[in-house]
């Protein structure tokens, strides 16, 4: 009955979006208040139905209904509860529900605190996610029921994927899709501001608390992707350029562009036109994204061929939303207007460089990643674009983005003067080159490994000189301290990856109990192994002393496992995280006469790379708690013009 | 300088550099693409000896050997018509399996061996390397014309 009750809910989530995309929107454009009053209950009720379903979809899957197919595909009666929870988004059919729920939420999260936007605006704001809403929903009811019955019923589940069986797996999926599907609000605003053709500094204010608070999410999730990664794939790897990966960082590479480009709009007028661009297309490759990971394409470009439904209301959906956002800009958007004129040498101008910088790198992460699929498809041939090819791309991008970064907060809206930025910046400019060129010649390091330190270094003098020039530390809005944690973190991040890039070793040995080896300045004594029963495998659990030149100990326990029900083995990793660096240790699989084989794996300051994410995350949180975006419009409209210039 | 003479060197530059950037890109591209091949093509000599490249189809049953270091192995690759031996130093991932897909990528050497410096890894038991599918697809469909 749970699994008929969630279709139904879903039906009727379906009714309520598509009362929600079309009154209010008739009614903002014929003035009617009552239509334009329906689109905040029906938002409610859409996300209390939606909210339902998948509240029925997680009840089976608590249950071990193995009659709903799928449950029976993604679950197992010997999986702990929170994994099958988690298993909840494990597959397509769920995982596209939990879309929409979150969709759902950011839609009644705008309903609730939109009560001082002008009501039309609200109103097509509200329209505009809930069609988008109508084509997931119709997308899942036609093609990709999660609440389809399997008859007779399946006597158990064939379990999730192994690799799938992690906290990981139940925080990394959500706070992407909150990222993702975030970026619709700020779609939504800006085609809500295309349609009623009112595109000025309010809106822009408007949308960037949702928009920090997206891409804030889209951090957090791409770095717990990758975090999780590191330790549950076995080896060590924490960044790999597959397409899954690349499908989460475009919308991140034009989420930051947008959240830059928004404040130019909000501060100074400007860029008007291309802030509702990139919010088109953040949300374009946010859905791209989605479709790419989940739509099965990756695993097969044929295969998705051949169950034409589903890729065709994808490709058809794809098309009506970005071609449909498109046309509607192209029409709309030279009404607008260019907004404030700036000097070529201004903040506004390297926030433009910047945005530029940044959608080159999303433009080539493209390319990387659909060519391949495009070739396959047009059975052109077969090939792959590996992590040469982006990172030989990216750096050269990424460099003048580094660069600026740390300049831009000095230079002047509007009109800057090279001299004065110029002897602002001369001293740390020294200090970073000075420094680089130390660590080059001196140190002898790589010179990609110099210019990452150096070009680290160069940000963090540069965030804490502009604090330090502040006259009133304490006094500066959340906005300012969430620029300088996240352009912190940028720092932190940089400095993490070019170390653990530049000075990552890597052995693998062949070892026996009892047996001890060096490599790479640690003693790695193989001391036991035993056997582990987990609860739905069994292990090997591999006992091993690490001891470095000061005699310092530490105890890392790998092990080996076997899912019995997917038949499937499983490296689990051993990690000793330090400060400075991280001991990776891996078994690999057992040869003859008892020897095993092991990896092991030295990586300086990986924690860094965590610690620099989270940074950038927090940044973007803060800002987007800043208190202006909570003030009334006429408050905010003098706050703003009182509140210094800043990003 | 008057504004309209600013605007041109800064349109001019702007295109400079996109026109940079579109070479750079696209270079990098085409150095870095790793193509796939099946072993029929390999033995046909269709496959590159200066480059990297990308090899699949099916580990053949009892074709694994490993040396007595532990750690360097040897298997064959094959589609069904064909086979070619892969020689690697490392550990395997923990799917490889005699008689299940494979796709390993490296180079030929002198000795038209293939000398993998990667063999990937399959996410599921029931999952084929989409690579090695073709591979066996394209194998089986040869076998099926002679």
């Amino acid at each position: 009955m749970i699994a008929e009750l969630g279709n139904f809910a879903l039906m009727l989530a379906l009714c309520l979006a598509l009362v929600q995309g079309s009154l209010p929107l008739l009614g903002a454009w014929r003035g009617r208040r009552s239509w334009i009053a329906l689109a905040r209950p029906a938002a409610a009720g859409q996300f209390a139905f939606v909210a339902l379903a998948f509240g029925c979809l997680v009840a089976a899957f608590a249950d071990n209904d193995f009659s709903v197919a799928y449950v029976a595909s993604n679950s197992n009666s010997m999986l702990p509860w929170y994994y099958r929870v988690a298993a909840v988004w494990g597959g397509h059919e769920g995982s596209l529900l939990l879309w929409v729920l979150i969709l759902a939420c950011w839609t009644a999260a705008v309903a609730l605190f939109s009560k001082r936007l002008p009501p039309a605006l609200a109103a097509r704001v509200l329209a505009v996610m809930a069609w988008i809403s109508v084509g997931f929903l119709l997308f899942m009811l036609f093609t990709s029921n999660p609440f389809e019955r399997l008859l007779p019923a399946a006597r158990d589940g064939r379990d999730l994927n192994p690799l799938l069986q992690d906290p990981g797996m139940i925080f990394h999926p959500p706070l992407l899709y909150m990222g993702y599907v975030g970026f619709s609000v700020a779609f939504a605003f800006a085609i809500a501001a295309l349609l009623g053709g009112e595109l000025d500094a309010a809106w822009a204010r408007w949308s960037r608390p949702w928009t920090l608070v997206a891409w804030a999410f889209l951090t957090l999730g791409i770095f717990l992707g990758s975090f999780w990664a590191y330790y549950e794939l076995g080896w060590g790897g924490w960044w790999f350029w597959d397409a899954v990966e690349n499908a989460s960082f475009m919308p991140w590479l034009v989420g930051t562009a947008l959240i830059h480009s928004l404040a130019v709009t909000e501060k100074r007028g400007s860029f008007k036109n291309w802030t509702v661009l990139l919010a088109i297309v953040a949300f374009s490759l946010s859905l791209l994204g989605t479709f790419l990971v989940r739509s099965g394409v990756l695993t097969s470009v044929h295969a998705f061929a051949t169950d034409p439904r589903r890729g065709l209301f994808i490709l058809a959906f794809l098309a009506l939303v970005i071609g449909g956002s498109l046309a509607l800009y192209a029409w709309r958007a030279p009404s607008v207007g260019a907004g404030e004129r700036f000097a070529v040498f201004s903040r506004e101008s390297l926030l433009l460089l910047n945005n530029v910088l940044l959608l080159t790198a999303a433009a080539t992460v493209l390319l990387g990643t659909l060519y391949p699929l495009f070739l396959d498809a047009l059975e052109l041939g077969k090939i792959s674009v590996g992590a040469p090819y982006f990172e030989a791309v990216l750096m050269p991008l990424f460099l003048p983005v580094l660069v600026l970064m740390a300049a831009a907060p000095f230079v002047e809206w509007k009109r800057a003067a090279w001299g004065k930025v110029g002897g602002r910046l001369s001293k740390i400019a020294q200090i970073a080159l000075l420094f680089g060129l130390t660590a080059w010649l001196g140190l002898k390091y790589r010179p990609a490994v110099a210019a990452g330190l150096m070009l680290s270094l160069w940000i963090v003098l540069g965030t804490g000189l502009h604090l330090a020039q502040r006259r009133n530390v304490v006094k500066q809005p959340l906005g300012y301290w969430g620029m300088l944690a996240a352009h912190a973190g940028i720092a932190v991040f940089v400095f993490g990856v070019t170390l653990v890039k530049g000075g990552e070793v890597s052995e693998d040995a062949s070892l026996r109990v009892g047996e001890s080896l060096v490599s790479n300045g640690l003693r790695y004594s193989f001391v036991n192994l035993q056997k582990v029963d987990g609860p739905n495998y069994v292990a090997a659990r591999a006992t091993f002393e690490v001891v470095d030149a000061d005699n310092n100990m530490v105890i890392l326990q790998p092990e080996k496992r076997y899912y019995t029900v997917q038949q499937m083995p499983m490296t689990e990793a051993a990690i000793e995280r330090g400060f400075t660096q991280d001991i990776y240790l891996s078994l690999g699989e057992p040869g003859k006469d008892g020897a095993w084989l092991v990896r092991m794996q030295r990586k300086p300051f990986m924690g860094w790379i965590w610690a620099g994410c989270l940074m950038i995350a927090a940044g973007g949180l803060l800002a987007a708690t800043d208190r202006r975006y909570r003030l009334g419009r006429r408050e905010a409209a003098t706050q703003a013009a009182s509140v210094a210039v800043l990003v | 300088m008057t504004r309209r003479q600013q605007r041109l060197i800064l349109v001019v530059a702007t295109l400079i550099a996109l026109a940079l950037a579109t070479w750079l890109i696209l270079s990098a591209f085409r150095k870095n693409l790793v193509f796939f091949y099946t072993p029929t093509q390999v033995l046909a000599g269709e496959a590159p000896h200066n480059r990297s490249f990308r090899l699949g189809g099916m580990v053949e049953a009892n074709s694994l050997r490993r040396a007595e270091d532990g750690i360097t192995v040897s298997f064959i690759v094959t589609d069904m018509a064909r086979g070619v031996p892969v020689h690697y130093r490392g550990i395997l991932p923990d799917l490889f399996k005699e008689g299940k897909g494979v796709v390993a990528q490296g180079r030929l050497d002198a000795d038209h061996r293939f000398v993998a410096e990667e063999v990937l890894a399959k996410h599921d038991e029931n999952y084929m390397p989409p690579d090695a599918a073709y591979a066996l697809k394209k194998g089986l469909a040869a076998k099926v014309d002679k």
